[in-house]
């Protein structure tokens, strides 16, 4: 048998998903595990002992650039590169530039969010391994790679069965 | 009925559907050969569409003066149109962000064709201020900041016209992004049940490798979140700036300070009616009506009815601020909007946004499926004047009686006017046959609401 890179086990309901992973967490101090579900189940971050995404910090750093980029677009090009007196106004007129300043933050910190996003999720990837092809339909699935600590496949599929899973297999590559 | 009877909550998805119920339901018009009904309604929005290209076709080689447009009425059907696409986007927007912060939960069924629509009006909204430039082959170089050899000379950041170009392409861009990011877990559940090899090499190129785990759907999520979060300000912000074009200039009628809260509530107003009438098709086209429910229908009846009464609070309200101001001009001109050669216009106006609207307020009709696709065409008509209004009775009667003229659209306004319909309709029938219509995977996450101790798939 090819040595496996880690095992998973297929379960029918959130419910008892939910509940492996606790106790994966709790009994057996699982950290790299991972669980496949078809939509978001609120509250497994923290059962999985997932940390708060750090991407609004990223949306910040982003929104802030936005928000520098328009005012030295607006400035530069109004009050110095080419100072032109419109209707008597000041050159760096400050309020009037407020709307650009804004939109530019917005998509400055949307797209920037949406590029950590990609990042973070190593997305595109045109050849992603899918575990089970209803993870996206109506099944849940937990996976416990092989680099966990103390890991022994035997004793993860034991531990998985005891979860009333449909399927437990390991993964080879 | 005890206590946590009443307390139940209305399910938001009907007719005990399972998870995988959800999937094929949503994912049938994609993988089947299309229906009758789906042919001719193509056959007829890419008609009119056909218009359209005829009507900028004609517009890009024999120029604008094909328009109606004279002096003093400079802005005409081009406006007239931009502002009323531009306010149809916004629902989408609405619903999308300002309802997931709000945590409604009935959104879910409903976000994903209202955002789409949303980009589909931005795209055929952009187009009317670009043919108005003149020469539009030229019109990047007037609309954007670049480098040079002429100055360099600058785009005046001063102008609203300006603000426009990138609040418009900021929220087209925006909302794009955001309406991809939420299709993704979707595409990878087409890409999942494809049998079809082209289907699923191109769907896994879409879905970009999304595989459903935690780990990134926590990051997901939060970006969505974010998203939301940005695009709340963007849409009222896009509105706005909008009414900013009329509002910084120095005609009665458009020199006023209530323009931006009204155009946002106008806007919302007519782009809900929109996903009315869309809605009601669709769901009987493609047999939603267990996602797409009555109730769903009937809370965007309340913000209809809500954000109508808003528009015509602020049609009072300009009215008794033009006496109140004492200025002559102001006066005027809202007597010639109710009274003049327009009052045709402006009482459409009125019946259709203010008066019409009011049936909702009895609970049968605001869940009548014929009444409420009635009324939302009205609505429609009624924004599509209200814009005519603003722009057209406060150009044409302006401050020197001798240049008073009035606005005569010829065949070319009317050809893109009705045209612009069909684009924006073949780009949503398109839409509805490649892309999952509703959000699978937000649906998923809701359909337990209601259905106490019931547990699907």
């Amino acid at each position: 048998m090819a040595k496996s890179c880690g095992v998973f086990a297929v379960f029918k309901s959130e419910d008892d998903l939910v509940r492996a992973a606790k106790a994966g967490r709790e009994q057996k101090n699982f950290k790299f595990y991972d669980a496949f579900t078809p939509y978001p189940i609120h509250g497994l971050d923290d059962v999985m002992g997932i940390r708060r995404s750090f991407l609004p910090w990223v949306t910040f750093v982003f929104g802030i650039i936005g928000t520098i980029t328009a005012l030295i677009l607006q400035i530069w090009t109004s009050a110095f590169d080419w100072a032109l007196n419109v209707g008597g106004k000041p050159y760096t007129s400050l309020p009037a530039f407020i709307p650009v300043v804004f939109e530019l933050t917005v998509l400055f910190g949307g797209l920037g969010t949406v590029a950590a996003l990609f990042y973070v999720c190593k997305m595109p990837n045109l050849n992603p391994r899918i575990l089970h092809p209803d993870i996206t339909k109506d099944r849940f699935v937990l996976f416990v790679p092989s680099n966990e600590a103390g890991y022994n496949e035997g004793d993860v599929i034991q531990f998985l069965k005891g979860f009333k899973p449909e399927e437990v297999s390991a993964v080879t590559e | 009925m005890t206590t946590e009877a009443r307390l139940e909550r209305t399910p938001l998805v009907t007719g005990h559907k399972t998870y995988a119920d959800v999937n094929d339901d949503v994912c049938r018009p994609l993988e089947s050969w299309p229906t009758k009904k789906w042919w001719i309604a193509l056959t007829i929005a890419a008609t009119v569409f056909g218009i359209h290209i005829l009507s900028l076709g004609r517009l890009i080689t024999h120029g604008i003066g094909n328009l109606g447009l004279n002096s003093p009425v400079g802005w005409g059907s081009d406006i007239i149109n931009f502002v009323f696409w531009i306010g149809i986007g916004h629902a989408g927007t609405l619903i999308s962000a300002i309802l997931f912060l709000f945590r409604q939960k009935w959104r879910t069924s409903i976000n994903r064709a209202a955002e789409a629509m949303t980009i589909f009006a931005v795209l055929t909204a952009g187009l009317f201020p670009l043919m108005h430039t003149g020469r539009q082959w030229l019109a990047f170089f007037w609309l954007l900041p670049y480098p040079n050899f002429r100055g360099p000379l600058w785009v005046n950041f001063r102008s609203p016209l300006l603000w426009d170009v990138f609040a418009v392409s900021t929220y087209l861009t925006i909302s794009a992004v955001f309406w991809y990011v939420g299709l993704i877990p979707d595409l990878a559940s087409v890409r999942d049940r494809a049998k079809n090899k082209i289907r699923k090499a191109i769907y896994s190129v879409l879905s970009l490798g999304w595989t459903g785990s935690q780990r990134n759907w926590s990051h997901y999520e939060t970006t969505y979140l974010l998203l939301a979060g940005l695009s709340t300000p963007l849409v009222l912000s896009v509105h706005t700036i909008v009414s900013f074009d009329f509002a910084t200039s120095l005609l009665p009628g458009w020199h006023t300070t209530i323009f931006p809260p009204y155009f946002v509530a106008g806007a919302i107003f007519s782009g809900f009616a929109m996903v009315v009438t869309l809605l009601v098709l669709c769901r009987e086209i493609f047999d939603l009506q267990d996602y797409i429910t009555v109730n769903h229908l009937e809370n965007m009846n309340k913000i209809i009815l809500l954000t109508g009464s808003m528009v015509g609070y602020a049609y009072a309200s300009e009215f008794f601020m033009a006496w109140y101001s004492g200025n002559a001009y102001e006066r005027f001109i809202f007597i010639q909007r109710a009274l003049g050669p327009y009052a045709w216009s402006y009482w459409t106006m009125i019946g259709c946004n203010v008066i019409w609207p009011q049936l909702f307020w009895k609970k049968s009709w605001r869940r009548n499926i014929k009444l409420m696709f009635i009324i939302s065409i009205l609505v429609n008509i009624g924004m599509w004047y209200e814009r005519f209004v603003i722009i057209v009775t406060s150009l044409n009667n302006d401050f020197l009686p001798s240049s008073w003229r009035s606005y005569y659209p010829t065949l070319w306004d009317w050809g893109w006017t009705f045209g612009s319909f069909g684009m924006f309709f073949t780009f949503f029938l398109l839409f509805c046959r490649t892309l999952p219509m509703i959000a699978m995977s937000e649906v998923k996450g809701v359909m337990n609401t209601g259905h106490k101790g019931d547990h699907h798939g």
